[in-house]
């Protein structure tokens, strides 16, 4: 505003904060902003989670206990696939994580654009308020996460349920475009003297190709859904067979979109494990330009993939087998990453403490997602796995386990940084393996109940099916505690916590961050830092 | 221009660290409103919370960006890194644009280069049998030729603004302004007399209209932004080296009318059937 000059005349106290309605509802400090979005992730975590404790106690015997019908059951794994995607993972990885490192990390006051920034945040508000209201209207928005038609078309779905989930993605959409464009635009514009990007943190590159799928993919879903919604609204028929359209185009502009929203999901945890490792093992990364172009290589060739998720739409054999070797080619450069961290480690001075061990299990689980997934991006085998409990197996280990691992991860490994308070080694030690055997019991057995042929998105199971499907239920019970645990931890943190120096992590962390003190100033750098 | 000094940064860096603002956090549940009225009139046909948030949010738009004004002429806040960051984010944004127009040019191409893809169609042709197309050479190559004028119009505005010749800054300006608002006038037309129904007609009105009509969306979207630069030009807020708002209202216009090009080439000229009398 015009009086932007004046209110930060030169008597201002560095540290000055506006008062509470002015610091966290019309924010544009990007410090402040990560934190809503951190709190905003938590929050829709518990209903996420809650909504898979939901369907852990159906699931856990054959016959229908808690939901009603299938459409009902539909409503929910939709909603907690939505709300985990877009509400929980990306909020905390991208809006958290990213708002408060990226500017630190390359040495910027702040964000580029700081209204831009807030809007972003709070773009989620009413976007998750339509999604969750949509559970309580009519039967619910029950299409699965992918709303592909004609379930979503308004013959199945006739109620205003899935318009509002329809358009809370159109808002939580926006909010990511808008946020990448921010991302970009920092990344490119800001960097501090001598900060080349060859010599940009890992997280940074991480957010940079992170951005950049954001920005190419998330457009193409909003046209998807604006024609999924005028299809249900106002008379076209894009995916409508009745009227000449055809529903696998929807699959196809969803899978574009689809397909790097993986790795938008994933690319942030893989930067801030880099960091992890690289600090518990007071060594630099092992290949750091691999370890960045690696990363860029799988945002590019992550574009062109899309239809190994539409095995069985009906595509020709030659476009299958394209898919096929595409997908696989994606195996090399996380190949890449994978040993690279593990050569980070090799020979290095190693600390077990909570974040590392996050770091480690991340890379475990991560690895048993992806050769999951390299036999599912085959399309034979896949005629036969597709749509059954194998492939829920392999994206929960790539995402319940690989990307919320990266979220705690980057929790305990920042939160002294954050709040200016250390989390209690031992309880976070504890919520480590709570977490690990939990989600390892829940998801695990779910391979084998895809080899046995059990369908997705049903509430109901032949009985011979309850064995592996009870011992999923007993682990998942194990990481929602596990999740409660979290909670208490991070109260004694920012009850009891020691006070956290600058850099509590010795000479292994290197990024500006662990420069500034815990927690750092208002406006971070008054003075632009200079890298040599 | 003696408004306009380059002035000392109030920081000991050159970027712009914005006063909190209350429009992102209203624009933010203005959006809400907006989308949970288009819900509310299609299920229930109740139209006050559209309206409501149509206004909402063209108000949070109009506040906002008044902000925005006011710093770019508070000297020392828009640095020559801050107006970088500008055009960065600009192009990121109209890229992005280009992407959301990529998924309705994929939706047109899924039919009519495989009109196999058509349901139930007895014949694979494109256009689908029975339909009748516009003359591409009748009034879609006239708004083609507006709308080329027009990017003419903006680049003789922008040589004059850099020459310092206002008269025909504004001049142009407003004559691109004029053709912008007759295109979207020949563009409604065309619409009234189109020879196949919006509403239940099939796959090729929906992909022509939904692809034309978020291009005209786009159309009016760029005629206002000129159309504010056009009112910023008659108040001498641009100096031949400093006017980035003009040039981004340029750069949206030319994305805008590319558009364009593509459309008429594929779906009116290439993907033209048997013409509808006119």
């Amino acid at each position: 505003m015009a009086t932007a000059a004046g209110a930060h005349g030169a008597h201002d106290h560095h540290d000055h904060k506006p008062g509470f309605v002015a610091r966290w509802l019309f924010s544009t400090n990007h410090k402040d902003i990560g934190t809503l979005y951190i709190i905003f992730s938590l929050f829709a975590a518990i209903i996420g989670i809650g909504l898979s404790f939901l369907m852990r106690l159906e699931l856990q015997q054959p016959g229908m206990q808690i939901f009603a019908d299938g459409q009902m059951w539909n409503a929910y794994v939709s909603a907690h696939g939505l709300i985990m995607v877009f509400f929980v993972i990306m909020p905390a990885l991208i809006g958290g994580f990213g708002n408060w490192f990226v500017p630190i990390m390359v040495g910027a006051p702040d964000m580029a654009f700081p209204r831009l920034n807030n809007i972003s945040f709070w773009l989620l508000v009413p976007a998750f308020l339509l999604l969750g209201g949509s559970l309580f209207v009519g039967g619910g928005a029950g299409a699965g996460w992918t709303i592909y038609p004609p379930l979503s078309d308004a013959e199945y779905q006739s109620g205003p349920a899935m318009d509002m989930a329809l358009f809370a993605l159109h808002l939580a959409g926006a909010s990511s475009i808008l946020g990448a464009a921010n991302f970009i635009t920092t990344i490119f514009n800001m960097r501090a003297p001598g900060m080349t990007l060859h010599k940009m943190p890992l997280f940074v590159w991480a957010m940079l190709v992170t951005a950049f799928l954001l920005l190419l993919a998330v457009p193409v879903l909003g046209g998807a859904i604006t024609m999924l919604i005028t299809d249900r609204n106002f008379g076209t028929a894009f995916f409508d067979p009745a009227g000449g359209g055809d529903p696998v185009l929807f699959q196809h502009l969803f899978w574009f979109f689809g397909h790097p929203e993986v790795y938008i999901m994933i690319l942030p945890a893989f930067g801030i494990v880099s960091h992890v490792i690289s600090t518990f093992s007071k060594k630099p990364v092992f290949g750091y330009l691999g370890m960045a172009y690696a990363m860029v290589a799988i945002g590019v060739v992550g574009f062109v993939v899309w239809a190994h998720h539409m095995y069985t739409s009906g595509m020709d054999v030659d476009t299958r087998a394209y898919f096929m070797a595409a997908t696989m080619v994606i195996a090399v450069p996380t190949g890449v990453k994978i040993f690279s961290w593990i050569a980070t480690m090799w020979g290095g001075s190693m600390r077990f403490d909570t974040p590392m061990l996050f770091a480690i299990g991340f890379i475990f689980l991560f690895t048993v997602g992806g050769v999951t997934g390299v036999v599912l991006a085959n399309a034979g085998i896949t005629q036969i796995l597709h749509n059954t409990y194998y492939v829920v197996a392999h994206f929960h280990y790539v995402l319940s386990l690989g990307a919320v691992f990266g979220i705690y991860c980057g929790i305990y490994y920042w939160i002294g940084k954050m709040s200016g308070r250390q989390y209690p080694e031992k309880l976070g030690k504890i919520h480590f393996w709570m977490t690990f055997v939990g989600v390892n019991l829940t998801f695990f057995p779910m391979h084998f109940l895809g080899n046995q042929g059990m369908p997705r998105r049903y509430p109901d199971y032949p009985d011979a099916m309850w064995g592996w499907n009870l011992i999923a239920s007993l682990g998942s019970y194990i990481a929602i505690a596990s999740f409660l645990f979290f909670f208490y931890v991070m109260w004694v943190t920012l009850r009891r916590g020691e006070q956290a120096a600058a850099n509590p992590w010795g000479e292994g962390a290197t990024t500006l961050e662990w420069q500034v003190s815990s927690p750092p100033p208002f406006h971070t750098f008054d003075e632009l830092p200079r890298i040599r | 221009m003696a408004s306009n000094p380059e002035g000392a940064t109030p920081y000991k860096h050159p970027y712009h660290l914005v006063d909190p603002s209350p429009w992102p956090l209203f624009s933010a549940f203005a959006g809400g409103l907006l989308v949970t009225g288009i819900i509310l009139k299609a299920h229930y046909g109740m139209l006050w919370p559209l309206l409501a948030g149509f206004g909402a949010v063209l108000l949070c738009m109009f506040m906002w960006w008044r902000d925005v004004l006011k710093e770019s002429r508070t000297p020392g806040l828009h640095t020559p890194v801050v107006r970088l960051g500008l055009r960065y984010g600009m192009i990121l944004f109209i890229a992005s644009e280009v992407m959301f127009f990529v998924a309705f040019f994929w939706a047109y191409f899924h039919f009519a280069l495989y009109p196999e893809h058509v349901s139930g169609a007895a014949r694979a042709i494109w256009p689908p049998q029975g339909i009748k197309t516009f003359d591409p050479f009748h009034l879609p190559f006239l708004n083609t030729m507006i709308l080329l004028l027009s990017g003419c119009t903006v680049t003789w505005a922008h040589h004059a603004l850099i020459e310092g010749n206002r008269r025909d800054l504004i001049r142009g300006l407003a004559l691109t302004v004029l053709l912008g608002m007759l295109f979207t006038g020949l563009q409604v037309w065309e619409y009234m007399v189109a020879p196949f129904p919006f509403n239940g007609g099939g796959v090729y009105p929906s992909t022509f209209f939904l692809a034309t009509g978020f291009h005209g969306f786009h159309v009016i979207v760029g005629t206002i932004f000129l159309a504010v630069m056009l009112f910023r030009a008659m108040a001498g807020h641009f100096t031949a080296e400093r006017h980035f708002g003009f040039e981004a209202a340029a750069w949206y216009w030319h994305f805008v009318d590319v558009v364009w090009l593509f459309l008429f080439v594929s779906i009116y000229w290439w993907g033209a059937g048997e013409i509808a009398p006119h």
